[in-house]
């Protein structure tokens, strides 16, 4: 489960000054349900992200990924989750088994539990034929199924996906979204961030609308729908960062 | 601390570095072409070139002596120079090198000879032009020859002996041995040669392993796993310390297979690297204490501790391979400086400059490849730069925690 409670991230910037980057954001995301973080580009998706994975630090408020919380055992964090994003790239320079490996390694796994892993995973994902060889002479669909093994080799309880299908072709995107769906089958607990509303619709349990780092908005595609009299997932969504503000009920 | 993820990390970052072309390259082939590049390419060619230039029978020109049929019959009966006919621009054609050089008599030469009176020869040549070089010095010899001749000739006609005009005669030995001569020689030299490795050995890996890795993509996807930032970075510095320590000790094998083979075949060939190391050793083959060149690799290796963590803390700042290398290139001038200050005449080591890094390893090694070693001084540098490098691979830590740092944008 991951449980988010006033997260807040304050850059300082000589030039700009403070900047708020995530601004007070709570939200809570159960085992086996997907929770779609939705927002423009610079929205703060990413920060609040990182501050769940324990690459930065929060300035104030509380976060528990799987039971751990973020600025108490950062390490037990990232052992119970698996993170995957568009900025997330692979070592060129080794094998997609290698990079399975060394990823098992740094999870504290046994060779013997590695390569049982990484043999499901490559029959999963059909990966047999390009297993051993190098990455940097992958498509990018080939480098996806890497990263998805890399991701799930230590079998994490909680997954994150920061704009995953960034840059990808629709091949390569429909195997990531099948993957998501996959991950919320087995019982993991998901948060998937984008700004492509028709992946939230498609996907996600529940919605969080993010914008100016601050979370303006919550709750299932159907509770959005009802709350803000529209049934576009897109109009909900300009209504919302724009202030239109919600039906009266 | 884990030592295993350390070691796992450090075992990846080798086997990725071991498959990047222009690491390898850096890391491997360059020190160890380095000296039979220098030995024998360059040994070779300035060995040609010279033979070559000894080879011809250089022009001359005579100016004057008009009237001196016997100095100018001399001349041109040496079998070892070529006179041409005088011309006045001999100065243009020195230049040119359609004449190598001229002689300048006056035109009663062997006149003034006979009656005992002073003359003035005076030979034109290019300065720094090997081949006019040679002439002048053929031309040196001559006149030397000519002048013992006279004198000779002038001491028999008034039977006075040989020992009037020298009645003693002067010689030098040297009583350094060898290996003193080739410390004193070419000791600052080594320490040079090593820290410039040792600093090159670690800046292609310690800005792959960080501004690369921004670059690429891949330093977020590792700080995603659990291993902690400390025992990431500690097996990326050790991956950057291989680095520079096996060029290091690349170049000093592969100089210690290249210089005796070099000498030998120079020596036997008669070349001019046998006959250059002769002559600036006053007639003694340069040698250096193998046991001190052992030692400048211990007093090096806390200088490689010191370069892997500072040049991966500035590479660390940079955002991408390239800013690196503009951050990271200049910080060359800062460790060429001590070094060559180490062989400036004069510079020697004491307590004060035992604490100055860089300067102080350059130092000791011109010392202890001549065989000194003073182990007060040994110690206190030894200490000294373990200490300076503990320092910067603490701020490399430190720097490896920040966020802004390893996010900045």
């Amino acid at each position: 489960m991951i449980d988010a409670r006033h997260l807040t991230k304050v850059f300082h910037d000589k030039k700009r000054g403070e900047i708020r980057a995530v601004d007070d954001v709570s939200f809570r995301c159960e085992p086996g349900r997907i929770y779609g973080l939705l927002g423009a580009n610079g929205a703060g998706k990413t920060t609040t992200l990182r501050l769940l994975a324990t690459l930065l630090k929060p300035t104030a408020g509380d976060a528990t990924v799987a039971g751990f919380g973020v600025a108490t055992a950062p390490e037990r964090v990232r052992a119970s989750l698996g993170f995957l994003a568009a900025s997330t790239a692979l070592y060129g320079r080794l094998t997609a088994r290698e990079t399975i490996a060394y990823f098992g390694q740094l999870n504290g796994m046994d060779d013997a539990l590695i390569a049982a892993r990484t043999k499901l995973l490559a029959d999963e994902l059909e990966m047999h034929d390009f297993l051993d060889r190098r990455v940097d002479k992958f498509s990018t669909g080939m480098k996806q199924k890497t990263s998805i093994a890399r991701t799930l080799i230590h079998d994490p309880a909680v997954l994150i996906f920061d704009e995953p299908t960034l840059g990808l072709d629709v091949m390569a995107a429909r195997t990531i979204v099948r993957f998501v769906r996959d991950c919320r089958a087995r019982g993991k607990t998901v948060i998937y961030s984008t700004h492509i509303m028709s992946e939230v619709e498609k996907l996600c349990d529940a919605i969080g609308i993010i914008h100016d780092g601050r979370l303006l908005a919550t709750g299932t595609l159907e509770e959005l729908r009802i709350a803000y009299a529209e049934s576009d997932l897109e109009e909900i969504f300009v209504k919302v960062v724009t202030g239109a503000g919600k039906a009266a009920a | 601390m884990k030592t295993r993820d350390i070691f796992t990390v450090y075992f990846k970052e080798l086997r990725d570095t071991l498959r990047d072309r222009r690491t390898i390259i850096t890391m491997f082939v360059l020190p160890t072409i380095l000296m039979p590049t220098l030995i024998f390419g360059f040994g070779f060619i300035a060995s040609k070139v010279v033979r070559q230039a000894r080879a011809e029978t250089p022009t001359i020109m005579i100016l004057g002596a008009a009237s001196s049929s016997a100095v100018r019959s001399a001349l041109e009966a040496h079998p070892r120079i070529r006179v041409v006919p005088a011309a006045d621009d001999y100065r243009t054609r020195i230049s040119d090198k359609t004449l190598r050089a001229a002689v300048e008599l006056p035109d009663d030469f062997d006149a003034a000879l006979a009656r005992g009176e002073p003359a003035q020869v005076r030979i034109y040549y290019y300065e720094g032009e090997l081949k006019s070089g040679f002439a002048a010095g053929e031309l040196d010899r001559f006149f030397r020859d000519y002048r013992e001749k006279t004198l000779q000739a002038r001491l028999d006609s008034r039977g006075l002996p040989a020992t009037l005009l020298r009645p003693f005669d002067v010689t030098r030995q040297n009583v350094a041995p060898p290996e003193k001569v080739g410390g004193n020689l070419i000791g600052g030299f080594i320490p040079y040669i090593i820290i410039l490795l040792c600093f090159t050995g670690a800046m292609y890996p310690a800005m792959d392993l960080t501004a690369g890795e921004k670059e690429r993509g891949t330093m977020e996807t590792i700080l995603c796993s659990p291993v902690g930032r400390t025992e990431l970075l500690l097996g990326k510095f050790l991956m950057v310390l291989t680095g520079s320590l096996s060029t290091v000790v690349l170049a000093g094998v592969s100089s210690a297979i290249t210089i005796p083979l070099g000498g030998l075949l120079f020596s036997r060939g008669g070349g001019a690297a046998a006959a250059a190391s002769a002559a600036a050793s006053g007639g003694t083959m340069p040698l250096i204490d193998p046991l001190g060149l052992l030692a400048c690799f211990v007093m090096v290796l806390p200088v490689a501790v010191l370069f892997a963590a500072a040049i991966f803390t500035l590479a660390l700042f940079a955002k991408s391979y390239k800013e690196a290398q503009s951050t990271v290139s200049p910080l060359i001038v800062v460790v060429i400086l001590p070094a060559l200050a180490a062989m400036l005449p004069g510079v020697e080591l004491n307590a004060k400059l035992a604490l100055v890094p860089l300067l102080n390893v350059s130092l000791v090694c011109k010392e202890l490849v001549s065989g000194v070693f003073q182990w007060d001084l040994l110690a206190l540098i030894f200490g000294s730069t373990c200490v300076y490098a503990a320092g910067a691979l603490a701020l490399a830590v430190r720097m490896f925690n920040r966020e802004d740092v390893i996010f900045r944008t």
